[in-house]
Parts: C-alpha cells; sequence; structure tokens
C-alpha cells in the first residue's frame, strides 16, 4: 500500500470518532427535554435486539449453527448465569456440535 | 462503589475480549491476503478501533474503490454511533469533557451495550476506561496475530467463537428482560424491524440497525406514555 492508505487510515479515524465523541462532550452538563431522555434510556434494549436478529442465524453459512447457538445462549442465560458464561457455555456447546456434524 | 472501579470494568469487558479474538485475528489474517502489512494492519486496527467498517474497507480496497468514498462508507457504517453515545451519555457520571472525549474513542457497538446494560444509576468513567481498555487491547492484538501467524483457528472453533458477541448482546439482555414487558417489547419491535429490513434489502446494516433501534425506542414510548395517561 502506498501514501494513500495512510491517509485513508487517518480519515477512517476522524469519521469513525465524530459519531462517538459529538454526543458524549456536547450534550455534557445539559439537560435534555424528559420525552428525548426516555427515548434514549430505551436505546441499549432495543439495541441488543437489532444486534442479535437477524444476523446471529447468519454467523455461519450452515443457518442451524445460528438456531442452535441463539438458543443455547438464551438457555443459559435465564438460569442466571453471568454473561461470561453464557458465552464460555454457547461457544462449548457450539464446538461439540461443529465437531459432531460441522 | 466498589463495583464500578477499572478492575470492575475489566472483568465485564471480558467478554467482549474473548468474542473480539476470533473476529480481530480473522481481519488480521484477511488483511494481509488483501495486501496489508503488518504496520499497515495494525495501524488500521490502533486508530479505527470498528469491526464493520475495517472489513468493508478491505473489500473496498480489493475492488478498487476510492480511498475517499472508502472514508465516505466508513462514516455511514458508523452513524448509528451518534444514537449510542447519546444514549450512553445519559447513564455516565458527569466528568471533565477532555475525559469523555478520550473514552468516547473506544465506544462501539459491544461496550455500549455492555456499559448501557449495567444495573444502577451512573457508571464511573473509570468503568468504563476498563471495559474499553480490555476491548480495545484484544483488537489490536488479535490484529496483529492473525497477520503474523496468517491462519485462522481450527474450522469447528473458528465457527464456535463466531457466535461469541452475540451469546454476549444475549447474557446482555436476558437479565433486564425478565419480568419487564418493556424491555421485552423493545428488543422484539427492534428485531423485528431489523429482520425486514434485512430481507428486504431496503436499508444496509449500518442504517438498519440505527433506524430500527431508534423506531422501537420511540414506538415504546409512545406506548407506555398512553398506558400512564389512560
Amino acid at each position: 500500500m502506498g501514501a494513500w492508505f495512510w491517509w485513508m487510515i487517518f480519515g477512517m479515524a476522524v469519521v469513525t470518532y465524530i459519531p462517538r465523541a459529538i454526543p458524549l462532550t456536547f450534550l455534557e452538563g445539559r439537560e435534555l427535554p424528559e420525552a428525548v431522555q426516555n427515548v434514549l434510556r430505551n436505546i441499549p434494549y432495543a439495541v441488543l435486539g437489532a444486534l442479535i436478529f437477524p444476523a446471529v442465524f447468519f454467523i455461519q453459512e450452515n443457518v442451524w449453527f445460528g438456531v442452535i447457538g441463539a438458543a443455547s445462549a438464551f438457555a443459559i442465560a435465564f438460569t442466571g448465569a453471568n454473561v461470561i458464561l453464557v458465552v464460555l457455555g454457547t461457544i462449548a456447546i457450539l464446538s461439540v456440535y461443529g465437531l459432531w456434524f460441522g | 462503589m466498589q463495583e464500578h472501579r477499572f478492575s470492575s470494568g475489566l472483568k465485564a469487558g471480558a467478554s467482549i475480549a474473548i468474542g473480539y479474538f476470533p473476529v480481530a485475528l480473522t481481519f488480521g489474517l484477511l488483511a494481509k491476503t488483501t495486501g496489508l502489512s503488518l504496520i499497515e494492519a495494525t495501524a488500521m486496527s490502533i486508530f479505527v478501533f470498528a469491526g464493520a467498517a475495517q472489513y468493508i474497507s478491505l473489500s473496498l480496497i480489493t475492488a478498487g474503490v476510492l480511498p475517499a468514498l472508502i472514508v465516505v462508507n466508513t462514516f455511514i457504517v458508523n452513524i448509528r454511533h451518534f444514537l449510542m453515545t447519546a444514549a450512553l451519555n445519559e447513564k455516565m457520571e458527569p466528568d471533565a469533557r477532555w475525559k469523555k472525549a478520550l473514552y468516547a474513542f473506544g465506544i462501539t457497538d459491544e461496550t455500549f451495550t455492555v456499559l448501557a446494560t449495567q444495573p444502577g444509576d451512573k457508571i464511573r468513567t473509570s468503568f468504563a476506561a476498563g471495559v474499553i481498555v480490555i476491548s480495545y487491547g484484544s483488537w489490536v492484538a488479535f490484529t496483529s496475530l492473525g497477520h503474523l501467524i496468517g491462519a485462522s483457528l481450527p474450522g469447528f472453533l473458528q465457527a464456535s467463537m463466531s457466535i461469541a458477541l452475540y451469546a454476549m448482546f444475549v447474557g446482555l439482555l436476558v437479565p433486564s428482560m425478565k419480568g419487564n414487558r418493556k424491555v421485552v417489547s423493545l428488543a422484539l419491535i427492534a428485531a423485528l424491524f431489523n429482520s425486514m429490513f434485512y430481507f428486504t434489502g431496503w436499508l444496509s446494516t449500518g442504517w438498519a440497525i440505527m433506524v430500527s433501534t431508534l423506531a422501537s425506542a420511540i414506538i415504546i414510548e409512545l406506548i407506555s406514555r398512553k398506558g400512564v395517561a389512560a
């Protein structure tokens, strides 16, 4: 890669940083309207829904990896296990599945 | 406030570090096959720190797309972080602007979800720093390692580890879902919108996640307000 590559990285770094930094610095110490605050408080759970579905089904060409993985993760999480156990347990289940049927 | 210190942040971020491991390793490997040197691949992870955008940039480089267009595309893919950091700002303790500008660099989909779903009222800056340091460290180190060894994990492990970040999202969502219909509805409606955008191809991934999230958050807010009024 030539010099253009470093200019491109510089550009990518700037445009990635802007949406991260502007709300956190600009909104510091400002009180937003109640309705906006309520919507913003809903964002984390809505984001999780959108980040999980439908992408989880397409992690591998074989759609069963995603289906079994998602079902395992929900099952482990519902027992009350903490996040790291959900992650490691789901990986373990899919490893077994992959070794047998992959 | 024991649970809000740097070391508990490191612990809370450990799932992200595990989840980034296969993704960063593969990125390093793909960067090598795309023709990036070790320094170039690692520099991209150090300065950009945005998985989806970095992956897309590799395929665009291969396709011979103009660098300026790759930068524009990076911006479009990452616009959703405006929404996430605005939401996160409500949850973070007030702090000096320079500190917030510093940790803002480390807000990704994954660090955002871990921070924003923490129980309790306000999150300490030091806790956020812990979550970010371990995630960023994993991302950068495993990018280099992927380039150096030039191979990915054994097939079965690569396949099973690709679930890691999704399992983490589930693990963050479920505790809040229990006995809380509002949280269930928020996740479900956003998931339905996002699936619709995916299968119809109306919006690209970055936009689809942002629009689905915002639509769900607004709809549920309107419904719950009506419920209070009635």
